[in-house]
């Protein structure tokens, strides 16, 4: 797919996934991930963009074809679609998780927490319990957990979608914000055509079962703002998506 | 003072239902050994106390080791279920056969093979298990998917994926089923006294209510009867302090 200047932090080789039910979710899905960019994969619903994403995090195996990692494995962090916290432990224990599972200790681990934490605006609430916080701050711990490991790629699945509009804008601004301090490579599923531009470097459209790509397109926008929301250039590439989103609806249709 | 009034109200009506029983039966001039007065039951309880609370002891001690044998019990073989389907599948119909055949029924047989302490604790275990080992097998089984994918994303062993995951979050399912099996456990043990008979030192609650029976002791029947509720009362609330407790931050039930 495409030319590649820089080489692939991790590259998806004609890989196809049926699950038990029959449904195939991928078939000959081709995808390179390059290092540094916001990759966002947009697609209808049940169009098989979190399969992939799932594929690409190791947590399900592709039937066929091949998951090939640039050299080395790097550190990952995933954010699944809900905040997936555990609702016994506090904000702390529950971004210190990943490593008190490699064996940290709290101690060994403050640092890191205490950063991950600061990264995600939520300081003061380290020992707060989920069930004391708002579904955007929720969010932010999960987010927090996925970079306590400083991951260098951070896969993130339709983590906002069940957040209202101003929250969502809020945390899309953070996201981008993180992604420049962190230099970390993000690859992003959500299926909203405006989310999609606002965030990505580029974005790969989904067809609709069985998954592949159907379209590719670079968002060449240096700075993201509200000016970038209002401009001429972030109104075509939304139609320029939309069309191909509905072009991808249309095949549904036609299978 | 209309708050007042509303915290006071099951007290008063208490208070009043007894008041209505010490006038009727005074009023009336009913006989002790038909219907004795509350004043009347209550001195007897202090006049037999020796005999009640030696009686007392023993069925709480059968109460709480039952109980004590049916939580470790229940949690053991819940996790072997959880761990293995076809344990689960080749072992539960032995605790449905169990469980849906009245106590009352086995402790005859029970009793005539083994001694009369270890029947009636073996009585008072087999109804406690139960809504332990039912409750157990399901909140191990209801831990979030998600969460179970982040753990293994993660690299988490198995015995770490129990102990912070599975058991946290089975908890509160436990507790429940300790709550209802604390009273059935004491239900357990007095009915497998009543089935056993036996006198002597050893001698439970249920056999000083048989005993003062034959003797027309009516106001001991009472006595013994009301330290059989309030112990039972006295189980659930504990079970519920308990869960409160460990539950309070976190748990939608302790909210």
């Amino acid at each position: 797919m495409g030319a590649d200047m820089s080489p692939s932090l991790v590259t998806l080789r004609a890989v196809s996934k049926t699950f038990q039910t029959g449904t195939r979710a991928l078939d000959n899905l081709n995808l390179d991930v390059r290092p540094g960019e916001f990759l966002t994969l947009l697609g209808p619903s049940g169009c098989g963009k979190s399969t992939a994403l799932r594929i690409i995090a190791g947590l399900m195996a592709p039937m066929s074809g091949q998951v090939e990692w640039g050299c080395v494995k790097p550190e990952l962090g995933f954010v699944f679609q809900d905040p997936t916290l555990m609702p016994w432990a506090s904000v702390e224990d529950n971004i210190w998780l990943p490593l008190r599972l490699r064996g940290q200790s709290k101690a060994q681990a403050r640092k890191r927490i205490d950063e991950a934490l600061a990264l995600v605006g939520l300081s003061r609430f380290g020992g707060a319990f989920p069930r004391e916080l708002s579904g955007g701050m929720k969010m932010r711990v999960s987010i927090a957990r996925a970079l306590v490991t400083r991951p260098a790629i951070l896969l993130l699945d339709e983590p906002f979608a069940a957040l209202d509009e101003i929250t969502r804008f809020r945390l899309n601004d953070d996201l981008l914000a993180l992604q420049k301090e962190l230099a970390a490579t993000i690859v992003f599923v959500t299926h909203s055509v405006f989310e999609s531009v606002y965030l990505s470097s580029r974005i790969c459209v989904f067809t609709n079962r069985p998954g592949r790509v159907t379209q590719e397109i670079v968002v060449d926008a240096p700075t993201r703002d509200s000016d970038f929301r209002a401009s001429a250039l972030f109104g075509q590439t939304c139609q320029q998506a939309s069309a191909a989103l509905e072009r991808a609806y249309g095949l549904e249709g036609a299978i | 003072m209309k708050r007042l009034i509303e915290k006071l109200a099951p007290w008063l009506l208490f208070a009043a239902a007894i008041g209505a029983w010490e006038i009727t039966v005074r009023v009336r001039e009913i006989a002790p050994y038909i219907l004795p007065a509350p004043s009347v039951i209550a001195a007897t309880a202090i006049s037999d106390w020796p005999l009640l609370w030696a009686a007392l002891l023993v069925t709480l001690r059968t109460t709480f080791l039952a109980l004590l044998m049916a939580s470790f019990g229940g949690l053991a073989l819940a996790l072997l279920f959880a761990r293995w389907r076809w344990v689960e599948r080749s072992l539960f119909p032995f605790a449905v056969v169990l469980q849906v055949t009245p106590i009352i029924a086995i402790a005859p047989l029970l009793l005539v093979y083994l001694e009369t302490d270890a029947a009636v604790l073996t009585c008072a275990f087999i109804v406690a298990f139960f809504p332990v080992l039912s409750n157990s097998v399901l909140g191990l089984r209801s831990v979030d998917r998600n969460l179970v994918e982040l753990y293994e994303l993660y690299g988490a062993s198995r015995w770490q994926q129990l102990r912070l995951l599975r058991l946290p979050a089975a908890l509160p399912y436990f507790l429940g089923g300790l709550r209802i099996g604390g009273g059935l456990a004491l239900i357990g043990a007095i009915v497998a006294e009543i089935a056993a008979g036996s006198a002597g030192k050893g001698a439970g609650l249920a056999f000083r209510i048989i005993e003062a029976a034959y003797r027309l002791n009516v106001p001991r029947m009472f006595a013994a009867l009301a330290l059989i509720s309030l112990t039972g009362i006295a189980i659930y609330v504990t079970f519920s302090l308990v869960s409160r407790l460990l539950l309070a931050r976190w748990h939608e039930s302790e909210i």
